[in-house]
């Protein structure tokens, strides 16, 4: 059986034990993303782990739709070391206050990546252990890549210490 | 509690406040089931480790909590390299930035271009000519021995051995001088393009290429003798830094750190891309999983590289190096000069460049000397991607090392973070 055949029983598992709260599938080049609901998001990611071991956490991917329904996205980037399938389980959030359980208890690896989601986006992650910024300092109010947020970045925004010596 | 006012108390950050009062407090919460609450030898401590640091291989910042010698518990703050290139990314067409690649992972800048050169070729379904594949092969893998090198260097030297740098380098330099005349340029080379290769490969690179294939393995044999038995080096790298199989799963570990642990875990064997399923190698793996095993796992690696590169000059053909598709690459500079058509192609290609249709979304990943380096493609039918996201692997790997750091001594600091071997340039984006 090949890789696509695997994947396609997988996800038709995950359609039947889940029923309405997996939405739609796209395939592109060999790579299938599967839309599911967020309420559901960490029952799945859980079922995933432990039903077709999906142990390994690639990658965690935010998206700014920039529509007003259902701005944000995130997609859950999984892999199985057995198979050596790859699996991206994705999920919209609403503009306003993007919240999703944490997955940091199924793979700690996510523990990052879902501060990186925050620090970019703004998507909050309930029971994190650790929900801080990743690449920017707290001071910072933006989220630099949303849609909105100027490529020049904005004056200001960031208290920077002098450079002229003996300022004092 | 005695301890943890003292951290907030004694610590007053003076610049980004917020930020420092934030990391202080994440190292308090950190496993806050072990607790010490009296300290009457005064014994614990914390220490900020960088950013600025010779030992951090760039500007990771580290703050590490003491009880004498021991690490307790670490917080790694990276970030301080963060240049947005993904927010750079949306705004330049798919061969503007691939330059910017090149800066992110910048000891093998020619993998992170073939990665996302890759990655846009499928995404926008661009067929790449045989040869250029094999020519992208011949670079990804001098960019490992590369990155290797300066990881041996590196490492060795953060356990006490000043020389053995300077001999790595003078190897590198070697490198550098091929690739000088590989693409035009020693460092930042930028020479594989979207559906191709900048330029073809010239008989004087080609018979440099071998000459190196034919030393290497020498200073490699020279260098196993100096280090595998060396009772110093392997008593400072033996159990250092280890990590079950179990965690490294967990923890999402990538590259030489996974195979350490005994998962043979290599995109060139999982998923082949380029020619990598038509060339014979091995993938070494140790059981170990500490400093020791990833030394041994690249220093093999490092011959495999020169396996595969004396494969695909054997094997390379003669034949076009870019695709003959005015719409999906850029045409020769052959063409530009003497055919109108093919400069009007120049214009649109800068202008527009490849636009792979609307709303579709794919992933590409290659194994980067440092781990699994993809690239995730949102596109909306225009010639800039919509979301780019770069799953780089010094970021995945640094999360580990800061669950390798728990227990172990402050004098081993140094020596695992060569061996872990980040980039901060990969790992901030």
């Amino acid at each position: 059986m090949n890789k696509t055949e695997l994947l396609t029983r997988v996800l038709n598992e995950l359609k039947e034990e889940f029923g309405d709260a997996v939405i739609e599938s796209k395939t592109h080049a060999g790579d299938r993303q599967t839309r599911v609901s967020r309420e559901k998001i960490h029952e799945i990611c859980t079922w995933l782990k432990e039903k077709h071991s999906f142990t390994y956490m690639v990658d965690m991917i935010a998206a700014d739709r920039f529509t007003s329904e259902d701005r944000f996205e995130l997609i859950y980037h999984l892999m199985s070391l057995k198979t050596g399938l790859r699996v991206f389980i994705k999920t919209w959030l609403p503009e306003e206050n993007p919240t999703l359980p944490t997955v940091s208890d199924i793979w700690t690896a996510a523990n990052w990546n879902e501060r990186e989601a925050w620090d970019m986006y703004g998507i909050r992650f309930d029971n994190h252990p650790d929900l801080r910024r990743i690449f920017l300092p707290e001071d910072f109010k933006y989220h630099p890549l949303r849609k909105e947020f100027p490529l020049l970045g904005i004056p200001g925004s960031l208290e920077l210490p002098s450079t002229t010596p003996d300022s004092e | 509690m005695e301890l943890k006012n003292r951290i907030t108390d004694k610590g007053k950050p003076t610049f980004f406040k917020e930020h420092q009062i934030a990391l202080y407090k994440s190292l308090e919460d950190k496993h806050t089931t072990v607790e010490v609450e009296e300290d009457p030898l005064g014994t614990r401590m914390i220490l900020n480790m960088g950013p600025q640091h010779p030992a951090t291989h760039g500007v990771l910042r580290l703050l590490l909590e003491l009880e004498g010698e021991k690490i307790l518990r670490t917080r790694l703050d990276i970030g301080y390299l963060h240049r947005g290139v993904e927010k750079i990314a949306e705004n330049k067409t798919y061969q503007e930035f691939m330059p910017y690649t090149d800066r992110m992972d910048y000891l093998s800048p020619y993998s992170n271009n073939v990665a996302l050169c890759t990655a846009v070729e499928k995404i926008a379904e661009v067929d790449v000519p045989d040869r250029a594949q094999w020519i992208r092969m011949i670079g990804c893998e001098l960019a490992r021995i590369s990155s290797h090198l300066l990881y041996l260097g590196a490492m060795v030297m953060d356990s006490g051995a000043i020389s053995f740098f300077i001999w790595t380098f003078k190897e590198r330099e070697r490198l550098y001088d091929i690739f000088d005349n590989f693409g035009g340029h020693r460092f930042t080379i930028s020479h594989s393009r979207i559906g191709g290769v900048h330029n073809d490969l010239s008989p004087e690179v080609i018979e440099m290429i071998e000459e190196f294939c034919e030393d290497f393995p020498k200073r490699i044999v020279d260098w196993k003798k100096l280090l595998n038995k060396n009772r110093i080096f392997y008593d400072r790298n033996n159990g250092v830094g280890a990590i079950s199989y179990d965690d490294a799963i967990k923890l999402g570990l990538t590259g030489p750190n996974i195979r350490a642990v005994g998962i043979p875990f290599d995109m060139r064997k999982f998923d082949p891309y380029l020619k990598y399923d038509e060339v014979e190698f091995e993938v070494p793996t140790r059981l170990e999983g500490d400093n020791l095993a990833r030394y041994y796992i690249r220093m093999e690696e490092m011959g495999e590289s020169i396996k595969i590169i004396k494969q695909c000059l054997e094997k390379m053909q003669k034949g076009p190096i870019r695709t003959d598709n005015a719409k999906k690459s850029y045409p020769s500079k052959d063409e530009v000069y003497y055919s109108m058509e093919g400069l009007i192609h120049d214009f649109m290609m800068t202008d527009t460049g490849i636009c792979p249709p609307a709303g579709v979304e794919s992933y590409h990943a290659i194994e980067a000397p440092k781990g699994e380096l993809g690239f995730y493609i949102q596109s909306d039918g225009t010639g800039h991607p919509w979301r780019l996201k770069i799953n780089s692997p010094s970021f995945t790997n640094l999360q580990g090392l800061e669950k390798m750091l728990d227990g172990e001594m402050i004098a081993d600091t140094v020596v695992m973070i060569g061996g872990v071997d980040p980039v901060m340039g990969d790992s901030d984006k």
